[in-house]
């Protein structure tokens, strides 16, 4: 029953480490790749990497230096955008392809300017695919859709303008056109450099803005369905559209790189958890042996072969495997919702309320499956001695 | 009819230092047969009781049980012997602490597998109003006194019908009143069932109203 417990904390304490950290993880992981596109679409401002002078075919043994070259003027329009975008709403990879009118702006309060983006969205399409409700802390993404004037502005602009939601606030486009906008809504992403800057309007507002008709689009974000598919997509992409396109782990390599050194800590902790507990269960089944020595040389002695001795050893190891892991489930369960209904409030993470928990059937399923592998494992060696114990041995010691 | 029989046993230790235990010792015992042995400590009395008991397989010599070669079986085979022909008492009741009597009584009879549970339950029932402690048979075993421990244990030894039963002092370390039961018992079962027993022992007493005692001195059968 003892060696039983020692499965169930073993298991338990898995079930919680991996529920506990890969919440944790995703949570952090959310933090960044819900609002960043998988891949991100746009126009690079940069000098012309083909120069007409590698068309002249002669003089094969020169060197061709070009000296001072300056980037290209290069409109911010995506050329042919809205075409583009149907066609990748189209590909079964792309879970949902949309555009924006970034524009660089003020927010005028009064005398103050302050440097601003305003990016232009379709906004329900934006909050379906990243998750933009969980930031906007006032208000929500259906005030902005119903609101052609409307805006979601950065929690930290909005702290400096003196402005909350119902107000009206002043934008002027960088050619100087000023437009009023309504604010619908606070929107908090967690990174003050973002919050102090970034808002949220709808796409024609920006476009009036730009002083741009409505197929002017700076930007195309794409989410995929497989994340790990983005940098090779985003290569082809950019051949095939002409155009820069930037995969969320280029972007964010720090970040990957974090992400990683995450999972490998998680799984690291986890399988040194899992190895302790059995070697707790081979310990305890080892003792049990020597408690029962008496009892295996008479069941030896009444005609118990060596190999029923060892069977009985191993389906007992195998039931402390079975009861014990799934009271080490189900003690994992328990604390992972207690986890989960522990407060945890974060200035940077407005809609996080408590702990983030995962619950995949996944951890539930290793953490079983180790339970009984290790509880064989673990029991397999000392059922082979008690299968060779002399009986002889142990009743003339007597 | 010869129950068991052993011609030219012998065996020796290598360890801790090479020490001959047993010197070509042959003998029978006939069926209904009451035998005890006798000797001094190391004399080889015990050693020769395991080789007979087939849970010793180390030794020179041959070794009949109901006429049929025992030397040289697989361990399997000699755990299937055991199982089905010999019963053993030892000094010490071995009993399984966490089961009750009567599980205790039918184990080796579930071992064997030829009878149904209902049938070895009722067999294992009459082994215990044979021994007078039918009263006991659902208590935990060791809730028991130590006298109906080694009555138990005499049950077990029974539960399959052997042919012979073999002990190793086993009223050694009982007070003398159920010393006797369990001689009375032994010479009971010898009388009246026609059992084959043999009985190692240092008890003087006890080996003098058996049928016959076999005195055994450094490693031979002293006549």
């Amino acid at each position: 029953m003892i060696a039983a417990l020692g499965v169930t904390f073993g298991i338990g304490t898995y079930i919680i480490m991996m529920g506990f950290m890969n919440g944790l993880n995703g949570l952090l992981d959310g933090l960044i790749l819900n609002r960043t596109p998988h891949i991100h679409l746009y126009n690079e401002v940069e000098p012309t990497r083909f120069q007409p002078i590698d068309m002249w075919q002669g003089g094969k043994n020169t060197i061709k230096v070009v000296g001072s070259i300056k980037p290209k003027s290069n409109q911010t329009r995506i050329h042919n955008a809205l075409p583009l975008i149907d066609y990748l709403n189209k590909q079964n990879y792309v879970r949902g392809a949309t555009p924006q009118v970034k524009a660089q702006a003020f927010y005028l309060a009064g005398s103050t300017q302050l440097n601003g983006v305003l990016i232009g969205v379709d906004i329900m399409k934006e909050a379906e695919l990243y998750n933009l409700n969980d930031y906007i802390t006032e208000g929500q993404a259906l005030d902005l859709a119903k609101n052609e004037n409307g805006i979601i502005i950065g929690a930290g602009v909005a702290k400096k303008i003196a402005m909350m939601v119902g107000d009206i606030v002043q934008v002027s486009s960088a050619k100087g056109e000023i437009m009023p906008l309504k604010i619908v809504g606070l929107y908090q992403s967690g990174l003050s450099d973002i919050d102090n800057v970034q808002s949220y309007i709808n796409m024609k507002a920006a476009q009036r803005l730009m002083g741009e008709k409505d197929n002017f689009i700076t930007d195309i974000n794409i989410k995929l369905y497989a994340l790990e598919r983005a940098p090779k997509l985003a290569e082809e992409m950019a051949d095939l559209f002409d155009v820069a396109a930037v995969s969320v782990q280029s972007a964010n390599a720090q970040f990957e790189t974090g992400s990683t050194v995450r999972t490998l800590i998680s799984y690291a902790v986890s399988i040194t958890l899992l190895i302790v507990a059995g070697f707790g269960i081979y310990n305890i089944l080892n003792m049990l042996i020597y408690e029962k020595m008496n009892d295996i040389a008479i069941l030896k002695a009444t005609g118990f072969s060596g190999k029923d001795v060892k069977i009985i050893f191993i389906s007992q190891a195998i039931i402390i495997g079975l009861i014990g892991g799934i009271l080490g489930l189900l003690l994992g369960y328990g604390v992972c919702v207690i986890i989960d209904n522990t407060p945890f409030v974060t200035p940077a993470l407005p809609t996080i309320k408590t702990f983030p928990v995962v619950y995949a059937p996944k951890y539930y399923i290793i953490g079983i499956v180790f339970a009984m592998l290790s509880t064989f494992f673990a029991g397999y060696l000392p059922a082979r001695r008690a299968e060779r114990i002399d009986p002889v041995d142990i009743i003339r010691g007597q | 009819m010869k129950i068991l029989e052993a011609i030219n046993i012998s065996k020796s230790f290598k360890k801790p230092i090479e020490f001959q235990a047993l010197k070509d010792v042959s003998f029978s015992i006939e069926k209904g047969e009451f035998v005890s042995i006798m000797g001094k400590s190391g004399c080889g009395k015990s050693t020769l009781l395991y080789i007979l008991s087939t849970m010793d397989t180390d030794y020179e010599g041959k070794l009949y049980l109901d006429e049929q070669l025992i030397t040289g079986q697989t361990s399997n085979q000699l755990a299937r012997i055991r199982n089905e022909k010999i019963g053993f008492v030892f000094q010490f009741h071995y009993l399984l602490a966490e089961f009750t009597v009567l599980e205790n009584v039918m184990l080796p009879a579930k071992k064997l597998g030829i009878k149904s549970l209902e049938e070895i339950e009722a067999d294992a029932m009459h082994k215990l109003t044979l021994l007078g402690i039918q009263d006991q048979a659902l208590k935990i075993s060791s809730r028991i006194s130590g006298g109906q421990k080694q009555r138990v244990a005499i049950a077990r030894a029974l539960i399959n019908n052997p042919s012979i039963i073999m002990g190793d002092e086993p009223t050694g370390n009982l007070d003398s009143k159920n010393a006797d039961t369990v001689f009375d018992i032994f010479k009971e079962l010898s009388e009246e069932e026609h059992l084959s027993l043999l009985v190692v022992t240092h008890d003087q007493d006890f080996a003098k109203r058996t049928d016959r005692i076999i005195h055994m001195e450094d490693g031979r059968i002293k006549l």
